[in-house]
């Protein structure tokens, strides 16, 4: 499923942040290549 | 979704392939999410962003969804995600992204 794929992480600031995001599916071994934090208003 | 961030993605999935990614949402409410999973999958719908007219067919998962929550150390998943899991409600967006994900 996510395994051997490159991650996008696109996170909320009211939600999960993107850093947070990569820093959990990095600590599982996936490639983390680009992450954001959006703010949807 | 924004555009500067449709452009990094556009431009990942030129050089990767669109095969060979995945994106991960950290969508606090269900409203953003249903744009942010078409944005990636079959376009951006305001027709306006660098993916406008670009299906990229980039399978969509939530954070806390259990097929990535699954695939997480427990001292992460309890260290960073426990208060998200808390006051996010998970299911409507695991509703819309399962349903994105099995029109791929």
């Amino acid at each position: 499923m996510l395994s051997g794929k490159k991650i996008i992480a696109i996170g909320e600031r009211d939600g999960v942040p993107g850093p947070v995001i990569a820093e959990c599916l990095e600590g599982a071994g996936l490639e983390v290549v680009f992450q954001a934090t959006e703010c949807f208003v | 979704m924004n555009f500067e961030n449709q452009g990094v993605i556009k431009r990942l999935a030129d050089q990767y392939g669109p095969e060979n990614l995945a994106v991960v949402l950290g969508n606090g409410e269900a409203n953003g999410v249903e744009v942010f999973a078409e944005t990636v999958t079959q376009g951006d719908p305001s027709y306006a962003g660098p993916l406008a007219g670009v299906a990229l067919r980039i399978p969509v998962y939530h954070v806390l969804e259990e097929e990535v929550l699954s695939a997480l150390p427990d001292n992460l998943r309890e260290e960073k995600l426990q208060l998200s899991l808390l006051v996010i409600d998970v299911e409507p967006m695991h509703q819309l992204l399962k349903t994105a994900r099995e029109k791929l």
